[in-house]
Protein backbone atom coordinates (compact mmCIF):
# COMPACT_ATOMS: atom_id res chain seq x y z
CA UNK A 1 0.00 0.00 0.00
CA UNK A 2 2.99 1.84 0.81
CA UNK A 3 4.25 1.56 -2.85
CA UNK A 4 0.87 2.93 -4.08
CA UNK A 5 0.17 5.68 -2.13
CA UNK A 6 3.80 7.42 -2.80
CA UNK A 7 3.17 6.43 -6.43
CA UNK A 8 -0.33 8.97 -5.92
CA UNK A 9 2.26 11.47 -4.22
CA UNK A 10 4.60 11.69 -7.56
CA UNK A 11 1.41 11.68 -9.70
CA UNK A 12 -0.63 14.43 -7.98
CA UNK A 13 1.12 17.63 -9.52
CA UNK A 14 1.44 16.16 -13.00
CA UNK A 15 -2.43 15.74 -12.89
CA UNK A 16 -3.14 19.44 -11.61
CA UNK A 17 -3.59 21.17 -14.71
CA UNK A 18 -6.07 17.92 -15.18
CA UNK A 19 -8.09 18.59 -12.02
CA UNK A 20 -8.74 22.51 -12.73
CA UNK A 21 -10.03 21.38 -15.98
CA UNK A 22 -12.01 18.35 -15.36
CA UNK A 23 -14.00 19.68 -12.52
CA UNK A 24 -14.57 22.53 -14.80
CA UNK A 25 -15.44 20.46 -17.76
CA UNK A 26 -17.24 17.56 -15.40
CA UNK A 27 -19.13 20.57 -13.50
CA UNK A 28 -20.16 21.78 -17.03
CA UNK A 29 -21.40 18.04 -18.30
CA UNK A 30 -22.91 17.58 -14.92
CA UNK A 31 -24.97 20.40 -15.30
CA UNK A 32 -26.07 20.13 -18.94
CA UNK A 33 -26.91 16.25 -18.24
CA UNK A 34 -28.93 17.67 -15.31
CA UNK A 35 -30.83 20.13 -17.53
CA UNK A 36 -32.19 17.39 -19.93
CA UNK A 37 -33.49 15.26 -16.46
CA UNK A 38 -30.29 13.40 -16.24
CA UNK A 39 -29.43 13.54 -12.22
CA UNK A 40 -25.96 12.91 -10.46
CA UNK A 41 -26.63 9.30 -10.38
CA UNK A 42 -26.69 8.96 -14.16
CA UNK A 43 -23.53 11.17 -14.44
CA UNK A 44 -21.98 8.51 -12.31
CA UNK A 45 -22.61 5.93 -14.66
CA UNK A 46 -21.69 7.36 -17.73
CA UNK A 47 -18.69 9.21 -16.49
CA UNK A 48 -17.16 5.48 -14.79
CA UNK A 49 -18.14 3.26 -17.96
CA UNK A 50 -17.97 5.59 -20.90
CA UNK A 51 -14.93 7.98 -19.52
CA UNK A 52 -14.91 10.09 -23.03
CA UNK A 53 -15.34 14.06 -22.51
CA UNK A 54 -16.25 14.81 -26.02
CA UNK A 55 -18.76 11.43 -26.39
CA UNK A 56 -20.35 12.18 -23.13
CA UNK A 57 -21.26 15.79 -24.61
CA UNK A 58 -22.65 14.73 -27.57
CA UNK A 59 -24.15 11.29 -25.97
CA UNK A 60 -26.30 13.75 -24.09
CA UNK A 61 -28.13 14.67 -27.36
CA UNK A 62 -28.12 10.55 -27.88
CA UNK A 63 -29.85 10.64 -24.84
CA UNK A 64 -32.33 12.94 -25.57
CA UNK A 65 -34.04 12.10 -29.00
CA UNK A 66 -35.16 9.17 -30.60
CA UNK A 67 -34.20 5.49 -29.39
CA UNK A 68 -30.90 4.21 -32.11
CA UNK A 69 -28.32 2.72 -30.59
CA UNK A 70 -26.80 1.81 -33.95
CA UNK A 71 -26.43 5.16 -34.58
CA UNK A 72 -25.20 5.90 -31.30
CA UNK A 73 -22.63 2.94 -31.60
CA UNK A 74 -21.07 4.19 -35.27
CA UNK A 75 -21.08 8.06 -33.29
CA UNK A 76 -18.81 5.88 -30.50
CA UNK A 77 -16.48 4.60 -32.74
CA UNK A 78 -15.99 7.46 -35.35
CA UNK A 79 -15.54 10.36 -32.11
CA UNK A 80 -13.52 8.16 -30.26
CA UNK A 81 -11.43 6.66 -33.32
CA UNK A 82 -8.48 8.92 -32.23
CA UNK A 83 -8.14 6.50 -29.29
CA UNK A 84 -6.69 4.19 -32.16
CA UNK A 85 -3.82 6.61 -32.70
CA UNK A 86 -3.19 6.89 -29.03
CA UNK A 87 -3.34 2.96 -28.22
CA UNK A 88 -0.83 2.80 -31.36
CA UNK A 89 1.50 5.54 -29.93
CA UNK A 90 0.95 3.51 -26.58
CA UNK A 91 2.05 -0.07 -27.96
CA UNK A 92 5.60 0.17 -26.58
CA UNK A 93 4.98 2.35 -23.24
CA UNK A 94 2.40 0.16 -21.76
CA UNK A 95 3.97 -3.35 -22.69
CA UNK A 96 4.71 -4.92 -19.52
CA UNK A 97 2.64 -3.22 -17.72
CA UNK A 98 0.85 -6.64 -15.97
CA UNK A 99 -2.23 -6.24 -14.13
CA UNK A 100 -3.36 -2.73 -14.48
CA UNK A 101 -2.45 -2.45 -18.01
CA UNK A 102 -6.48 -2.95 -19.06
CA UNK A 103 -7.38 -0.29 -16.78
CA UNK A 104 -4.71 2.25 -18.35
CA UNK A 105 -5.98 1.31 -22.18
CA UNK A 106 -9.76 1.69 -20.66
CA UNK A 107 -8.51 5.22 -19.31
CA UNK A 108 -6.41 6.59 -21.88
CA UNK A 109 -8.10 9.75 -22.09
CA UNK A 110 -6.84 12.55 -24.53
CA UNK A 111 -5.24 14.28 -21.16
CA UNK A 112 -3.50 11.15 -19.05
CA UNK A 113 -2.06 9.89 -22.87
CA UNK A 114 -0.70 13.62 -22.81
CA UNK A 115 0.94 13.32 -19.42
CA UNK A 116 2.28 9.68 -19.86
CA UNK A 117 3.64 10.65 -22.77
CA UNK A 118 6.20 13.26 -20.92
CA UNK A 119 5.79 12.70 -17.41
CA UNK A 120 8.47 10.29 -16.21
CA UNK A 121 8.11 8.94 -12.08
CA UNK A 122 10.60 9.42 -9.70
CA UNK A 123 13.75 6.94 -9.39
CA UNK A 124 12.04 5.38 -5.91
CA UNK A 125 8.58 5.25 -7.51
CA UNK A 126 7.08 2.37 -9.28
CA UNK A 127 6.24 2.79 -12.91
CA UNK A 128 3.50 0.44 -13.41
CA UNK A 129 1.94 2.22 -9.92
CA UNK A 130 2.52 5.70 -11.60
CA UNK A 131 1.07 5.12 -14.66
CA UNK A 132 -1.79 4.17 -12.67
CA UNK A 133 -1.64 6.79 -10.62
CA UNK A 134 -2.26 9.42 -13.23
CA UNK A 135 -5.05 7.58 -15.19
CA UNK A 136 -7.58 6.64 -11.83
CA UNK A 137 -6.34 10.53 -10.42
CA UNK A 138 -7.75 11.71 -13.90
CA UNK A 139 -10.87 9.62 -14.44
CA UNK A 140 -12.01 10.34 -10.67
CA UNK A 141 -11.11 14.16 -11.26
CA UNK A 142 -13.77 13.69 -14.10
CA UNK A 143 -16.44 11.90 -12.24
CA UNK A 144 -16.37 14.41 -9.47
CA UNK A 145 -17.19 17.43 -11.21
CA UNK A 146 -19.70 15.26 -12.92
CA UNK A 147 -21.46 14.52 -9.93
CA UNK A 148 -20.91 18.36 -8.73
CA UNK A 149 -22.76 19.62 -11.83
CA UNK A 150 -24.98 17.17 -11.75
CA UNK A 151 -25.94 18.27 -8.38
CA UNK A 152 -25.86 22.04 -8.37
CA UNK A 153 -27.29 22.24 -11.84
CA UNK A 154 -30.57 22.03 -10.79
CA UNK A 155 -30.27 24.92 -8.56
CA UNK A 156 -28.68 27.14 -11.23
CA UNK A 157 -31.26 30.23 -11.80
CA UNK A 158 -28.92 32.19 -14.70
CA UNK A 159 -29.45 30.58 -18.34
CA UNK A 160 -26.85 28.22 -19.38
CA UNK A 161 -28.08 28.20 -23.40
CA UNK A 162 -24.77 28.43 -24.99
CA UNK A 163 -22.61 26.50 -22.21
CA UNK A 164 -21.56 23.88 -24.92
CA UNK A 165 -19.22 25.95 -26.30
CA UNK A 166 -17.15 24.87 -23.61
CA UNK A 167 -15.80 22.00 -25.73
CA UNK A 168 -15.28 24.21 -28.79
CA UNK A 169 -12.92 26.20 -26.92
CA UNK A 170 -11.38 23.17 -25.45
CA UNK A 171 -10.64 22.21 -28.96
CA UNK A 172 -9.25 25.24 -30.11
CA UNK A 173 -6.72 25.37 -27.29
CA UNK A 174 -5.32 22.11 -27.71
CA UNK A 175 -5.22 22.65 -31.31
CA UNK A 176 -3.43 25.93 -30.27
CA UNK A 177 -1.28 23.75 -27.95
CA UNK A 178 -0.12 21.02 -30.30
CA UNK A 179 0.49 24.04 -32.80
CA UNK A 180 3.44 25.33 -30.60
CA UNK A 181 4.70 22.00 -29.42
CA UNK A 182 5.21 20.60 -33.19
CA UNK A 183 7.91 22.12 -35.60
CA UNK A 184 5.84 19.94 -38.56
CA UNK A 185 2.35 21.53 -39.06
CA UNK A 186 1.48 19.03 -41.83
CA UNK A 187 -0.61 16.59 -39.80
CA UNK A 188 -2.58 19.58 -38.03
CA UNK A 189 -3.53 21.21 -41.64
CA UNK A 190 -4.23 18.09 -43.24
CA UNK A 191 -6.37 17.29 -40.23
CA UNK A 192 -8.09 20.99 -41.06
CA UNK A 193 -8.20 20.76 -44.45
CA UNK A 194 -9.40 16.78 -45.47
CA UNK A 195 -12.21 17.24 -42.36
CA UNK A 196 -14.13 20.44 -44.03
CA UNK A 197 -13.33 19.11 -47.53
CA UNK A 198 -15.46 15.91 -46.19
CA UNK A 199 -18.18 18.54 -43.82
CA UNK A 200 -18.09 20.26 -47.35
CA UNK A 201 -19.34 17.02 -49.36
CA UNK A 202 -21.00 14.51 -46.88
CA UNK A 203 -22.53 16.99 -44.30
CA UNK A 204 -22.82 17.92 -40.46
CA UNK A 205 -24.11 14.18 -39.37
CA UNK A 206 -21.78 12.08 -41.97
CA UNK A 207 -18.73 13.33 -42.17
CA UNK A 208 -16.43 12.10 -39.46
CA UNK A 209 -15.44 8.87 -41.14
CA UNK A 210 -14.59 9.65 -44.44
CA UNK A 211 -12.75 12.81 -43.07
CA UNK A 212 -10.85 9.90 -41.04
CA UNK A 213 -10.08 7.85 -44.47
CA UNK A 214 -9.51 11.53 -46.13
CA UNK A 215 -6.70 12.15 -43.08
CA UNK A 216 -5.36 8.58 -43.56
CA UNK A 217 -5.32 8.96 -47.23
CA UNK A 218 -3.38 12.21 -47.31
CA UNK A 219 -1.31 10.94 -44.65
CA UNK A 220 0.15 7.93 -46.73
CA UNK A 221 0.41 9.83 -49.83
CA UNK A 222 2.69 12.67 -48.11
CA UNK A 223 4.73 9.88 -45.94
CA UNK A 224 8.06 10.99 -47.75
CA UNK A 225 7.90 14.29 -48.17
CA UNK A 226 6.35 14.88 -44.21
CA UNK A 227 10.01 14.76 -43.19
CA UNK A 228 10.50 15.72 -39.78
CA UNK A 229 7.37 14.16 -37.84
CA UNK A 230 5.49 15.97 -34.89
CA UNK A 231 7.31 14.66 -31.17
CA UNK A 232 5.01 12.42 -29.20
CA UNK A 233 5.80 9.63 -27.23
CA UNK B 1 -37.41 10.99 -23.98
CA UNK B 2 -36.07 7.61 -23.59
CA UNK B 3 -37.24 5.05 -21.26
CA UNK B 4 -34.87 4.17 -18.46
CA UNK B 5 -33.76 1.17 -20.13
CA UNK B 6 -33.50 2.74 -23.14
CA UNK B 7 -30.99 4.70 -22.02
CA UNK B 8 -29.11 2.36 -19.95
CA UNK B 9 -28.94 0.48 -23.44
CA UNK B 10 -27.34 3.51 -25.21
CA UNK B 11 -24.95 4.48 -22.18
CA UNK B 12 -23.61 0.66 -22.30
CA UNK B 13 -23.22 1.28 -26.07
CA UNK B 14 -21.34 3.98 -25.83
CA UNK B 15 -19.41 2.47 -23.35
CA UNK B 16 -18.37 -0.59 -25.75
CA UNK B 17 -18.05 1.47 -29.09
CA UNK B 18 -15.20 3.78 -26.91
CA UNK B 19 -14.17 0.46 -25.22
CA UNK B 20 -13.50 -0.96 -28.71
CA UNK B 21 -11.53 1.95 -30.09
CA UNK B 22 -9.08 1.57 -27.12
CA UNK B 23 -8.24 -1.65 -26.73
CA UNK B 24 -8.34 -2.60 -30.65
CA UNK B 25 -4.50 -1.40 -30.99
CA UNK B 26 -3.27 -4.16 -28.23
CA UNK B 27 -5.42 -6.97 -29.45
CA UNK B 28 -4.17 -6.29 -33.12
CA UNK B 29 -0.85 -5.70 -31.86
CA UNK B 30 -0.10 -7.55 -28.47
CA UNK B 31 3.70 -6.30 -28.71
CA UNK B 32 5.51 -3.45 -30.03
CA UNK B 33 7.53 -4.61 -32.21
CA UNK B 34 4.25 -6.47 -34.20
CA UNK B 35 3.16 -3.38 -35.40
CA UNK B 36 4.41 -2.50 -39.07
CA UNK B 37 6.24 1.14 -39.16
CA UNK B 38 3.73 2.32 -41.26
CA UNK B 39 1.43 2.01 -38.16
CA UNK B 40 4.00 3.59 -35.79
CA UNK B 41 4.17 6.84 -38.44
CA UNK B 42 0.61 6.81 -38.30
CA UNK B 43 0.81 6.42 -34.43
CA UNK B 44 2.89 9.72 -34.47
CA UNK B 45 0.68 11.87 -37.10
CA UNK B 46 -2.75 11.06 -36.15
CA UNK B 47 -3.07 12.32 -32.84
CA UNK B 48 -2.71 15.98 -34.04
CA UNK B 49 -4.89 15.26 -37.00
CA UNK B 50 -7.42 14.35 -35.13
CA UNK B 51 -7.95 17.44 -32.89
CA UNK B 52 -8.09 19.36 -35.84
CA UNK B 53 -10.97 16.65 -37.24
CA UNK B 54 -12.59 17.98 -33.29
CA UNK B 55 -12.09 21.42 -34.10
CA UNK B 56 -14.17 21.45 -37.63
CA UNK B 57 -16.44 18.80 -35.69
CA UNK B 58 -17.71 21.47 -33.46
CA UNK B 59 -18.42 23.81 -35.93
CA UNK B 60 -20.37 21.16 -37.96
CA UNK B 61 -23.79 23.00 -37.34
CA UNK B 62 -22.93 26.68 -38.37
CA UNK B 63 -25.34 28.02 -40.69
CA UNK B 64 -23.20 30.58 -42.39
CA UNK B 65 -26.20 31.11 -45.04
CA UNK B 66 -28.52 32.09 -42.32
CA UNK B 67 -28.59 34.87 -39.69
CA UNK B 68 -26.25 35.50 -37.56
CA UNK B 69 -23.94 33.61 -40.23
CA UNK B 70 -21.56 32.01 -37.52
CA UNK B 71 -20.70 35.33 -35.99
CA UNK B 72 -21.06 34.17 -32.37
CA UNK B 73 -18.87 31.08 -32.85
CA UNK B 74 -16.38 33.10 -35.21
CA UNK B 75 -15.95 35.83 -32.52
CA UNK B 76 -15.72 33.99 -29.51
CA UNK B 77 -13.31 31.35 -30.92
CA UNK B 78 -11.49 34.48 -32.59
CA UNK B 79 -11.61 35.75 -28.43
CA UNK B 80 -10.42 32.36 -27.67
CA UNK B 81 -7.35 31.86 -30.08
CA UNK B 82 -6.41 35.26 -29.29
CA UNK B 83 -6.23 35.05 -25.37
CA UNK B 84 -4.62 31.80 -25.35
CA UNK B 85 -1.77 32.91 -27.88
CA UNK B 86 -1.15 35.81 -25.73
CA UNK B 87 -1.75 34.58 -22.22
CA UNK B 88 -1.26 31.37 -22.77
CA UNK B 89 -3.93 30.06 -19.88
CA UNK B 90 -5.90 27.27 -20.77
CA UNK B 91 -8.71 27.68 -17.73
CA UNK B 92 -8.49 31.65 -18.90
CA UNK B 93 -8.90 31.39 -22.49
CA UNK B 94 -11.90 28.67 -22.55
CA UNK B 95 -13.67 30.17 -19.80
CA UNK B 96 -13.84 33.69 -20.82
CA UNK B 97 -14.25 32.11 -24.89
CA UNK B 98 -17.55 30.19 -23.42
CA UNK B 99 -18.90 33.29 -21.32
CA UNK B 100 -18.22 35.59 -24.21
CA UNK B 101 -20.05 32.93 -26.31
CA UNK B 102 -23.09 32.83 -23.92
CA UNK B 103 -23.57 36.25 -23.34
CA UNK B 104 -24.09 36.87 -27.52
CA UNK B 105 -26.33 34.04 -28.22
CA UNK B 106 -28.34 35.13 -25.14
CA UNK B 107 -28.72 38.71 -25.54
CA UNK B 108 -26.95 40.27 -28.93
CA UNK B 109 -27.68 37.35 -31.51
Amino acid sequence: MGRLSGAFRAAFPHTIPVLTGFIFFGTAYGILMSSRGFGWHWILLTSSVVFAGALQFVGISLLTAVFDPVYAFVIALSLNARHLFYGISMLEKLSGTGKVKPYLIFAMCDETFSILCSAEPPENVDKRAFMFAVAALNQSYWIIGGVIGGLIGPLLTFNTYGIDFVMTAFFVVIFINQWRANKNHAPALIGLGASAIALLIFGADNFIIPAMILIVVCLTLFRKRLGKEPKQC
Amino acid sequence: MLTTTQALAIIAVLAIGTAITRFLPFILFPTAESAPRFVHYLGKMLPTAAISLLVIYSFRDIELTAAPHGLPEVISVAAVAGLHIWRKNTLLSIGVGTALYMLLVQFIF
